[in-house]
């Protein structure tokens, strides 16, 4: 009966008005975050992490807020690819396939029930899941060396690469970059600068919030100034509001079973949502035959990838809270947050810091619910700030990264970096090179590099250490699996276009 | 087809470089079997190989935008940069209202919806981030609020 009293330990923590404050506002900023084309969970995050560390929130209060904002933004995505075929974020692509149909056949407020209440299964039991498999994962987590870490390291690399990129190479230049630049400062065992150039401002090295902000914020700017912001008008109208239960009911098998392949699939780490909400729509599609009807509007194609999508992105949760490795590049994201509270992620941190987790794992049950009821009476709201146009909203969140990078550092340097990263985002997007495994890379890299060099120590300099375990070579061999795989599987998981008018 | 290969090429120089300077590292009496360079030097030659794979196998040629819009990519560029500089001398208020409306004009060009945009951006998220969120940002230039 450990979970029970854990859980009354969190929920004693989330219940406290203050922290249910944060839940409540972080979800509804979530949720337009999600909403807002040119604004996904990962840049929405990222630009509201340097102001939450400047309001000096605790770390259970901006881990809450934060996680928050995070399912609120999975809730949200579907709102922009149901009403304008856009997805708000990548994973959401899935759910414009039918969920634009249906709403160009007059029913877009039947789509944004039943993808919400999707929505809701796939996000409640992947939590639940969290809260299950979350603390057995932390317990086997205390096997792991440095040469296990350093494994699990790679296979992150390799699956993200794998799967994230339709281009090996592409990928692999991307996690260098990363891994580079994590390189840059002070080494941390002989107290030596590296590969500074000689530049003072790059002997603490980059940090990791300049280059997620430039990355994510800054390039998508220049994205909208390339497209003159033509693509966002809303294509389709929202008459009224009514729950298709029949609908609900039909599809209720869809749900569960997305949910699972969805949850498993973001606990993978490096695979993420994307792959959640691919997995469910093809395994639904495939189950559903021909007769089914997928793509032309159809209850269980909404269900399916919008439950995968949010189970998905609990279940990247799990790898993130104990292993130390997110799952996704919105949990990266969240990595970064929790660094920056200096809270280390692994399996000390649910025997050191319970109030954190299950404060977290209570909160986002709480979540769930609350954005329910954001999402399906009060939907129109949202609806609403679609009509935001991208002349004002873009130029205000360059405007908010600025303040944000500006306000942590003080510095002009930093924000000429974030400059930087956003003209590399620009040029990386362009080409079609993924920008995660960059974050990933800078993210982790000194973690990577400590894990070798800890092991090597131990090990006397023999290489063949870092293959001595049987968690360390299985996780060596789903690496190359991981990586290798995705070429030949290309063929078979052709993925479906975006619906065109 | 030739933005990958030029891509290919500039990263192999820039991984070819970072392994010269990974060499410089100056290694400490106090050192670990592996020492502070071997890891830079690896990722130096994985980004080396893979850059010469994408000269060797390139994509296909992604969709380049017009001259005309990289020259507004230009401007944004150099108002962003402009805007860094300025935060600190000149207060919150005029950069932020100026770099705003330029960024806005970029994407929808209309001159005086720009300036409305700008200027109203400026204060709203002076207001909500002085008063709401309490960050101690310095409104106009040091020499006028004295």
């Amino acid at each position: 009966m450990d979970i029970l009293t854990n859980l009354s330990l969190g929920f004693s923590i989330a219940l406290s008005p203050y922290t249910l404050m944060l839940a409540v506002v972080g979800c509804f900023l979530g949720t337009i975050i999600g909403a807002l084309p040119g604004l996904g969970p990962s840049n929405g995050v990222a630009i509201l992490i340097p102001l939450t560390f400047t309001l000096g929130l605790d770390a259970t209060s901006a881990l809450v807020l934060m996680t928050a904002v995070y399912y609120g933004a999975m809730y949200g995505g579907r709102i922009s690819s149901i009403l304008l075929n856009i997805p708000g974020d990548e994973p959401a692509l899935f759910t414009t396939l039918d969920g634009y149909p249906m709403a160009k056949a007059g029913r877009a407020g039947d789509a944004l029930v039943i993808s919400g209440v999707a929505s809701f299964v796939g996000a409640l039991l992947a939590t639940i899941g969290l809260m299950l498999l979350a603390p057995m994962l932390a317990r086997v987590a205390y096997l792991f060396g440095p040469s296990e870490y350093f494994a699990l390291y790679l296979l992150a690399f390799c699956t993200l690469g794998g799967m994230a990129s339709n281009n090996q190479a592409k990928a692999a230049i991307a996690s260098c970059i990363g891994l580079g630049i994590a390189m840059i400062g002070v080494d941390n065992t002989s107290g030596m600068p590296r590969l500074t150039g000689g530049n003072l401002h790059l002997y603490d090295g980059v940090d990791f919030l300049v280059a997620i902000v430039g990355l994510f914020a800054v390039a998508e700017v220049f994205f909208f100034i390339e497209s003159h912001g033509k693509e966002s008008s809303i294509g389709v109208k929202l008459e009224k509001v009514s729950v298709p239960w029949k609908e609900i009911i039909l599809t209720r098998w869809v749900m569960l079973r997305a949910s699972a392949v969805g949850f498993i699939a973001g606990i993978l780490p490096g695979a993420g949502a994307s792959l959640g909400s691919f997995l469910a729509y093809m395994t639904e599609k495939s189950i559903a035959g021909e007769k089914g009807g997928f793509g032309t509007g159809v209850a269980k194609g909404i269900a399916a990838p919008e439950a995968g999508n949010n189970a998905a992105a609990g279940g990247a949760l799990v790898p993130m809270l104990t292993l130390g490795v997110p799952g996704s590049g919105t949990t990266a994201v969240l990595l970064a947050l929790l660094m920056t509270l200096n809270i280390t992620p692994g399996p000390t941190l649910f025997t050191d810091r319970p109030e954190v987790v299950w404060g977290l794992i209570a909160s986002l049950l709480i979540a769930n619910f609350v954005l329910l009821l954001m999402n399906v009476p009060m939907v129109k709201i949202f609806v609403r700030v679609l009509q935001v146009p991208p002349a004002i909203l873009l130029p205000g969140v360059t405007m908010i990264s600025f303040i944000g990078i500006y306000s942590l550092s003080g510095s002009y340097f930093d924000l000429l970096l974030m400059i930087v990263f956003g003209i590399l985002g620009y040029v990386l997007r362009k080409l079609d090179i993924p920008t995660v495994p960059v974050i990933l890379g800078i993210l982790l890299g000194g973690n990577m590099e400590d894990a070798l060099r800890r092991a090597m120590v131990i090990s006397d300099g023999d290489g063949w250490y870092l293959f001595s375990s049987p968690i360390a070579i299985g996780l060596w061999v789903a690496a190359v699996l991981g990586f290798i795989a995705p070429m030949f599987l290309r063929g078979f998981l052709k993925k479906p276009q975006r619906v065109t008018d | 087809m030739a933005s990958d290969r030029i891509f290919g090429l500039v990263m192999a120089v820039v991984a070819l470089a970072y392994i010269a300077s990974a060499f410089q590292i100056q290694v400490s009496f106090l050192s670990d079997p592996v020492g502070p360079k071997t890891f830079p030097i690896i990722i130096g030659i994985v980004a080396a190989l893979s850059s010469m794979f994408l000269v060797f196998r390139p994509d296909p040629e992604p969709e380049w935008p017009a001259a005309k819009t990289f020259g507004a990519l230009a401007v944004a560029v150099t108002v962003l940069v402009l805007y860094a500089y300025s935060l600190r001398p000149l207060g919150f208020l005029l950069p932020t209202a100026i770099a705003a409306a330029v960024l806005s004009y970029q994407i929808a060009p209309r001159p005086r919806y720009a300036a409305i945009a700008g200027i109203c951006l400026s204060g709203g998220l002076f207001l909500i981030f002085k008063y709401a969120l309490g960050l101690g940002l310095v409104p106009f230039p040091a020499g006028l609020s004295g």
